[in-house]
């Protein structure tokens, strides 16, 4: 920035500012915008795939299998969160074809055009799909994602040190019964979200009194919070860290495994529920390859090599029937429909709210 | 004379200073520039900012709650720093002592730590202080031992992690070395001649540190803390992982612009507050050290 602009005061501040702006946009995130691919042939496209998701979130053999049956070359990158793909899709898209984010954040992506609205014609594999994902409110028709699996966040417990089954949100968000052995989520939203259906109000539509009223119960439980995990509450329930932890199904599902001591529940007050979609974001270089990569992952044999990996429940009512019992009649993999009809999906409720969730949560944390 | 040199090859100054120069500037300046502009815009949409010029963020960010958490973020990386400073002077005194040999071998070992990634560093230190961790399992097995014989309780494992002195204990762990290294550097420069002499004079050994070592050392005591507490200051994975539901510091909230938020301009006016506090401390150390000299 040369010295001139500033002292001589020719441009104005503001359309310097912009000037510099966007300038500068340019340069930090369009290089790595030139991705690779030299060889876009007219008619057909490389046999290749840029696949952007999450960590441990894919079968075994899955794109070995995809290569065999399709020829095309799979390049798996990882995120951690759902911000960090947003974050990274923000500025454009750095040549990704498919991507794997939440229902909250189709919505946010949609809103944003992000989104490249996908071909049910070429995804023939959507009627694997269990009715009741067929139709969301977060994507009404499935215009822009396709469902891999979902969630509920719940109370992961160690047996042996809870009285009976902690079937609330009382003993996470307003008891000292288990002082100093629990451990909440740092994520802020989820966090208010089901602070407000422990108060018997839906996760959506919360207005600035109730965050404030979930932010000052939430201050007042403060000193019986052991600590607010980032999302590696499972590990801490596993070492004996803490008693109760709120976490993800799938995630103590997996611990399950190794330990005989650990319960998980749905709270009778409900929870938040979860879905990970696949989507195609806007400037997508192969979308041909991308639709047929999601409709492989659709298929009932590849869906049900993906949840013999990752014991995640899947929406896929055709691999499901392709699983053993131990998956499919698993409780903490598929709660009741008893506990899910009271559970909701959480809506992306614009970028204030989210501002304000995170406000409060920050005086929380500071209180 | 120099500037002479450098007029007269004028083309090597700038062989050899162009390079590092144009890197600065398009990785560093520019990118920070950006920031720095962020700061003074608003959301306009999910993706878009607009740069309108708007001291917004700025008011947002000194309303008592943020500036609350400076003040803690400040009061963290002033304690981590002094003890650093009391903990790292003996050593650093120590190592300019040793023999030519030890003294490779014990800076070695000071900066052994930088070789291995901070986050594994941390993870390391969570294995040793959590509740089933190495020194809860120690004390756990000595106290069942002793227990067993006298009928004592059982051992209830002592609390060493997620609160603010595992936060403390983390960040001295981190820093240790960047306080160490620059003592050690102006430690060793140090005539000693005027250390026996303050002996021979009757001064003893605490009088002699604190009125002979301490002001010769002060350059290096002042880098030392400024290098330790600046980088305390902004720590944001050691109270993310080592805290409590009371530790966070002002990186985390900045984090949490960037990441959850999605509030880059808010974000932005954060960091930058923390670059000025910053710019303040380095004019403090450079006025203390021009009054020493003019004194």
């Amino acid at each position: 920035m040369s010295n001139d602009f500033l002292v001589g005061g020719k441009p104005s501040r503001r359309s310097l500012l912009a000037g510099l702006g966007v300038a500068a946009i340019g340069l930090s995130f369009g290089l790595e915008g030139c991705s690779k691919e030299k060889t876009a042939v007219a008619g057909g496209e490389e046999a290749k795939l840029n696949f952007y998701t999450w960590d441990t979130y894919i079968g075994k053999t899955t794109l070995a299998d995809f290569r065999k049956s399709s020829g095309i070359d799979v390049n798996m990158s990882l995120f951690a969160t759902n911000d960090e793909l947003f974050a990274k899709l923000k500025a454009g898209n750095p040549g990704f074809d498919v991507i794997v984010p939440s229902n909250e954040f189709v919505e946010r992506m949609a809103q944003a055009d992000m989104l490249m609205p996908l071909d049910h014609a070429k995804i023939p594999n959507f009627k694997n799909v269990d009715p009741a994902f067929v139709d969301p409110a977060y994507d009404k028709g499935r215009k822009f994602s396709m469902p891999y699996t979902w969630l509920a966040l719940g109370i992961g417990y160690r047996i042996s040190k809870v009285k009976g089954v902690p079937d609330s949100w009382k003993y996470m968000y307003d008891s000292d019964q288990y002082k100093g052995r629990i451990a909440l989520l740092s994520e802020s939203a989820d966090l208010i979200r089901l602070g407000a259906k422990y108060l018997g109000h839906s996760v959506n539509g919360i207005d600035q009194a109730m965050i404030d009223q979930i932010t000052a119960m939430l201050i007042k439980q403060k000193p019986f919070i052991k600590a607010f995990h980032e999302d590696n509450g499972q590990d801490m329930l596993l070492a004996g860290d803490v008693d109760l932890v709120i976490e993800y199904n799938g995630d103590i599902a997996q611990i399950m495994k190794e330990d005989k001591d650990i319960g998980f529940v749905i709270p009778k007050e409900g929870s938040l529920l979860n879905s990970d979609t696949l989507c195609i974001p806007k400037g997508a270089p192969r979308p041909n390859n991308a639709h047929a990569f999601i409709n492989y992952l659709l298929d009932a044999k590849a869906g049900a090599e993906i949840s013999d990996t990752i014991a995640y429940p899947t929406p896929n009512a055709a691999a499901k029937a392709l699983m053993p019992d131990s998956y499919k009649s698993n409780p903490v993999i598929f709660p009741s429909t008893e506990a899910l009809a009271k559970c909701e999906y959480g809506h992306f409720e614009g970028a204030e709210k989210q501002s304000a969730f995170e406000k409060a949560i920050t005086k929380m944390r500071a209180a | 004379m120099a500037e002479e040199n450098w007029r007269q090859e004028g083309k090597t100054l700038a062989a050899t200073l162009g390079p590092p120069l144009v890197w600065l500037t398009l990785f560093f300046i520019v990118p920070l520039a950006v920031v720095w502009a962020y700061s003074f815009g608003r959301n306009a949409g999910l993706t878009e900012i607009e740069i309108s010029g708007t001291f917004a963020n700025y008011a947002q960010a000194i309303e008592p709650l943020y500036l609350g958490i400076f003040l803690k973020s400040i009061g963290m990386a002033a304690a981590c720093t002094l003890i650093c400073l009391i903990a790292g002077f003996p050593v650093a005194l120590a190592i300019t002592f040793a023999s030519d040999r030890a003294k490779t071998w014990l800076l070695l070992g000071v900066m052994l730590p930088f070789w291995t990634n901070l986050l594994i560093r941390t993870y390391a230190l969570i294995a040793v202080l959590r509740d089933e961790g190495y020194i809860n399992l120690t004390f756990g097995w000595v106290w069942n031992q002793i227990g067993g014989l006298l009928n004592w309780p059982a051992f209830a494992p002592i609390e060493m992690l997620h609160n603010n002195t595992a936060v403390l204990f983390g960040l001295v762990y981190v820093h240790l070395p960047f306080m160490v290294l620059p003592l050690y550097a102006a430690l060793d420069r140090l005539d000693r001649s005027l250390l026996e002499a303050s002996l021979d004079l009757g001064a003893g050994h605490v009088r002699t540190i604190l009125q002979i070592v301490v002001p010769l050392a002060l350059p290096g005591i002042l880098s030392g803390v400024l290098i330790t507490f600046i980088p305390a200051l902004g720590a944001y994975l050691t109270p993310d992982l080592l805290g409590g539901p009371d530790s966070q510091m002002i990186a985390n909230v900045i984090e949490r612009q960037f990441k959850r938020a999605n509030d880059w301009p808010f974000g932005a006016a954060l960091s930058f507050l923390l670059l000025y506090l910053t710019f303040v401390m380095v004019a403090v150390q450079a006025m203390i050290q021009r009054g020493k000299k003019a004194g």
